[in-house]
C-alpha cells in the first residue's frame, strides 16, 4: 500500500473506538495500523522485547498504546491514547480510549472530537450491556457514525444468521435512542484480517465495504457550511503599528478579531451581529497570513474586521445578523462527571469554560442522572460521583451565548472547573435555556 | 464547498491552540530548538498573529552541544519572523554549579537541559511554554494533552491529566504552577514535512544529505569533529573508536543535541526526496535518538522532572 498521503486532496477522519476488554480492539487497532505501514520496526521490536520480558505468549500489541510506566506495569490502559495512520484517500487520528477502568470520562472524552465511533462486538456474546453503553455515549455526544464492528466471526464459522441476528438486536436497541448515528455493521475478524482492509472471501454473503473502505469515504462533516455561522473570538489582534503591510495596507487602525469559524460560512459584506453588546455590524476583512480571503468556512482559523468600532473581544461571539445565538444566564445540561475525589452537589460553583469564555457558575439544581446501562432516570440521588451522567440546571454569573449542544458541538458544549484544585471536572452538553420560553427543547432527547 | 485538506486541519488547529496560549497566560515563550518541528511551530505562530508581531519570545535551552548550522538557522530564523530570542544556557548552569556534567564517553547534556530549562522559566516568569512536541513520536507523549499542566516544581503528573473535550484548553492555575502547551500534538513526521513542502519553509541544511565524518556506536552514527564552546570534542572518541571513522553521506531526521543525535543514511537533498523517504522509512524517527533508549520509559520519567 502506498503511504504517501496527497496533500491537496485527502482529508480527516477522527474516529474512536469502543469495545470491551477482550474483544479484540488492540487487534483491531494493531492491524490496521500494521497494514497502513503505521507501525515501525523499532515499534514492533520494542513491543516484541516488552512482550517477551513479561512472559506474554504472544507479541501485546497493547503495549504500542499502553505508553506509560504504571500501565506496562499493570498491563492496563489508563487513558486515552491518540494513534495516528494514513492512506492515499485520508489520514486518520484514533482516539483509543480503555475498556475498563474510569471508561465513561476516557469515552466521553474521546467521543468529544470524533466523527465516528467503532462499537466492538464479540460475535460469540452478541450485544451486551456495555454495547449498548457505548451506544448511548456515542449518541448522548452526537458521533453521527456508528460501525458495529462484529468481531471474531472466525470463532462462529463466519455464520451469516449469527450476524445477522447480532445486527438486529442491536437495531432494536438503538432505534430506542433518540439521536440514532448512521449505524453500518460490519462482520470481521480483526485478528485474521478478514473484512478489516480486504473484503474477505470467508462472507460472501456480505456486500458491504471492508472496515477500511468504509472509512476512508464515509462522508461525516459535522459542522458544515450549511449550519448557522458561528465565530468565538479568542483574541484580538492589534499590531499598534504604522507599517504598511503588503497584504493589508496600513496597520494604524487595525483591529482583527482573531478565532476559529465553528460553523457556517461568512463573507465579505455579510450582516453581522457581535456579542456580548449585539451591536450590527459588516465585515470588511476576512484574513489570513496569505492575505484577504472571499469567506471564511467551517473550522480554518482567521482574523476577522468589521466596519464599525465595536466592543469584544475574548469571550464574544461574531454571528450572522439573522441567525443569532441564544442568551442566556440560566440553562439545563447533560453532564459527565469526571472528579474522582469529589461529589457533585447542588450548589456546588465552578468556573464554566465555554467557547472561549469563562464565566462563574453554580449548579442550581440535579434533574436526574441516567443509568446508562438500562438508560433509566432516576431523581433518587442528587450528587454525581466519578463516571456519573445526568441532567443539571446550572446558573452563571454572567450570560453566555450558545446552542442547543444538538445544533451545534461547539457552541453547545462546556466544562466546568473545580475552583480549588483547577482540574476539569466534568463536561456537559447544554439541552434548553431559561432565558426564553420559545427555545424550549426537549429535556428527554439527549436519551 | 469542498472539505478541507488534512494539512488545513491541522494549521488551524494549531493556530487556535497558539492563540488559546496567547489568550489564557500571562507570559508565554514558545521553545525554538532550531529542529523541524519548533521551526514548522513557530512559523505557525506568525501566521497566528498575523499581522502583528509574536506575542511571546522564542527560547532556546542551548546545550552548548550545537551544530554549527543549526546556530546559524536559529539566528537567521529569529530575525526573519520577527521574533525576539532568549536563551537558556547548559554550559551556564554547569559553571554555576546547578547541575554536574555526566561523564563518561557515552556523557549527554540532554538531561542537563531540564534544569536549565527550569531556570531559566523561573527567571523570566514564564507561565507557558509552547513545545513542538508531536504524539506520534514516543509512546508518553501519545498520551499527554495540549495544555499540559506542570506543578511548581515543573512536574508532569501522568495520572492526574485534564480531560480534553471538544475546543475547550483549561490553562488555569496556581501561582509557581506553568504549562507546556503542544500545538502540533496531532501531527505526525509525514504531516511535518508535508507542510514543509506545501509552505515552502527553509531548513537547516543537517536535515539534507551532506557528507560527514561519523562513528558508529552502539548503532547510532554519531558525527564527529564538532566542539563545544570551550573547544572540547561534543563526542570524545576512544582509541579503539579512531580506526573505525569514516566519511559518509548521511542526513539528520531530528535536530537536537549533536551529543545524542543520530544521522541516517541518505541522499535525500531535497524536499520532495525527505517526503519519499519518510514515507518509505521503517524505523521511527526517535530511533535515531540516544536520549530515549535509556529505558523502556525514558521519556517518561524525563517528562515526569520536567523535561520538554
Amino acid at each position: 500500500m502506498d503511504l504517501l498521503v496527497n496533500p491537496t486532496e485527502s482529508s480527516l477522519l477522527r474516529f474512536t473506538t469502543a469495545g470491551s476488554v477482550d474483544d479484540g480492539k488492540s487487534t483491531l487497532i494493531g492491524r490496521l495500523l500494521y497494514d497502513s505501514k503505521s507501525i515501525f520496526e523499532d515499534q514492533l521490536l520494542a513491543v516484541e522485547e516488552s512482550s517477551k520480558r513479561r512472559g506474554d505468549a504472544h507479541v501485546n500489541l497493547a503495549l504500542l498504546t499502553d505508553g506509560l510506566r504504571a500501565e506496562r506495569e499493570q498491563g492496563i490502559t489508563i487513558d486515552v491514547a491518540y494513534r495516528y495512520f494514513a492512506t492515499p484517500k485520508r489520514k486518520f487520528i484514533i482516539a483509543d480510549t480503555p475498556g475498563h477502568i474510569q471508561y465513561t470520562r476516557n469515552m466521553v472524552t474521546g467521543a468529544s472530537t470524533a466523527d465516528l465511533a467503532i462499537i466492538l462486538i464479540d460475535a460469540r456474546l452478541g450485544v451486551i450491556e456495555q454495547t449498548m453503553r457505548h451506544t448511548y455515549l456515542a449518541s448522548l455526544l452526537r458521533i453521527g457514525h456508528i460501525v458495529l464492528a462484529v468481531n471474531k466471526m472466525d470463532l462462529v464459522n463466519f455464520d451469516q444468521a449469527v450476524y445477522d441476528k447480532i445486527v438486529a438486536d442491536y437495531m432494536k436497541f438503538a432505534s430506542g435512542l433518540e439521536n440514532l448515528p448512521n449505524v453500518t455493521p460490519i462482520p470481521m475478524s480483526a485478528l485474521n484480517g478478514d473484512n478489516v482492509v480486504e473484503k474477505s472471501d470467508a462472507t460472501p454473503w456480505y456486500t458491504g465495504p471492508s472496515l477500511l473502505q468504509h472509512l476512508e469515504t464515509v462522508q461525516v462533516h459535522t459542522e458544515t457550511a450549511a449550519d448557522a455561522a458561528r465565530f468565538p473570538v479568542q483574541w484580538v489582534i492589534r499590531p499598534i503599528s504604522d507599517r504598511n503591510d503588503a497584504k493589508l495596507g496600513n496597520l494604524h487602525d487595525y483591529r482583527g478579531f482573531a478565532g476559529r469559524m465553528a460553523s457556517g460560512t461568512f463573507r465579505v459584506g455579510d450582516d453581522v451581529l457581535v456579542y456580548p453588546s449585539e451591536m450590527k455590524t459588516k465585515i470588511t476583512g476576512i484574513h489570513t497570513f496569505e492575505g484577504p480571503q472571499p469567506e471564511a468556512i467551517p473550522q480554518l482559523s482567521y482574523s476577522i474586521t468589521v466596519a464599525d468600532e465595536i466592543d469584544t473581544s475574548r469571550g464574544g461571539m461574531i454571528v450572522k445578523s439573522n441567525e443569532p445565538v441564544q442568551t442566556a444566564q440560566e440553562f439545563d445540561a447533560m453532564i459527565c462527571w469526571f472528579a474522582d475525589k469529589k461529589t457533585l452537589k447542588p450548589r456546588g460553583r465552578f468556573h464554566l469554560r465555554h467557547t472561549t469564555n469563562d464565566v462563574r457558575a453554580v449548579v442550581t439544581e440535579v434533574h436526574y442522572k441516567v443509568n446508562i446501562s438500562t438508560l433509566e432516570k432516576s431523581a433518587e440521588s442528587k450528587e454525581f460521583a466519578l463516571n456519573d451522567i445526568g441532567c443539571i440546571r446550572v446558573r452563571c454569573a454572567t450570560p453566555i451565548f450558545f446552542d442547543a449542544y444538538s445544533q451545534n458541538r461547539t457552541t453547545g458544549s462546556f466544562v466546568l472547573v473545580d475552583e480549588q484544585t483547577n482540574n476539569t471536572v466534568a463536561a456537559g452538553m447544554i439541552m434548553k435555556s431559561l432565558g426564553n420560553p420559545d427555545d424550549f427543547e426537549d429535556a428527554g432527547s439527549a436519551i | 464547498m469542498s472539505a478541507i485538506t488534512h494539512l488545513q486541519f491541522l494549521e488551524s488547529e494549531a493556530i487556535y491552540i497558539l492563540r488559546e496560549t496567547a489568550a489564557q497566560f500571562e507570559k508565554p515563550a514558545l521553545l525554538f530548538s532550531g529542529g523541524k518541528d519548533s521551526i514548522v511551530m513557530a512559523w505557525l505562530a506568525r501566521k497566528a498573529f498575523y499581522p502583528s508581531r509574536l506575542p511571546f519570545k522564542l527560547l532556546h535551552v542551548d546545550t552548548g552541544h550545537n551544530f554549527p548550522e543549526a546556530m546559524t538557522y536559529r539566528d537567521w530564523f529569529v530575525q526573519e519572523i520577527g521574533a525576539d530570542l532568549v536563551v537558556g544556557s547548559v554550559q551556564k548552569s554547569i559553571d554555576d554549579g546547578r547541575v554536574q556534567e555526566e561523564k563518561g564517553h557515552n556523557a549527554s547534556r540532554n538531561k542537563l537541559q531540564t534544569v536549565t530549562l527550569l531556570d531559566t522559566i523561573e527567571e523570566h516568569q514564564f507561565d507557558a511554554c509552547l513545545g513542538g512536541g508531536r504524539r506520534d513520536e514516543e509512546k508518553a507523549r501519545a498520551k499527554e494533552r495540549f495544555f499540559s499542566h506542570r506543578n511548581e516544581f515543573g512536574q508532569w503528573d501522568p495520572k492526574n491529566q485534564r480531560p480534553e473535550l471538544w475546543n475547550i484548553f483549561n490553562g488555569r492555575k496556581h501561582f509557581g504552577e506553568h504549562f507546556r502547551v503542544f500545538p502540533l500534538s496531532n501531527w505526525t513526521e509525514m504531516d511535518i514535512w508535508q507542510y514543509i513542502r506545501q509552505e515552502n519553509i527553509p531548513l537547516p541544511s543537517l536535515y539534507f544529505s551532506h557528507k560527514r565524518q561519523i562513528i558508529e556506536r552502539h548503532g547510532q552514527l554519531l558525527a564527529v569533529g564538532l566542539n563545544d564552546e570551550r573547544g572540547n570534542p561534543i563526542i570524545p572518541l576512544l582509541d579503539e573508536e579512531k580506526p573505525r571513522v569514516k566519511e559518509m553521506v548521511i542526513r539528520f531526521r531530528t535536530v537536537g543535541d549533536a551529543s545524542c543525535t543520530g544521522a541516517v543514511e541518505s541522499t535525500a537533498s531535497t524536499i520532495d526526496d525527505i517526503v519519499a523517504e519518510v514515507a518509505a522509512a521503517r524505523q521511527t524517527e526517535r530511533g535515531t535518538r540516544a536520549d530515549d533508549k535509556r529505558s523502556e520509559t525514558a521519556m517518561e520519567d524525563r517528562k515526569k522532572e520536567g523535561y520538554f
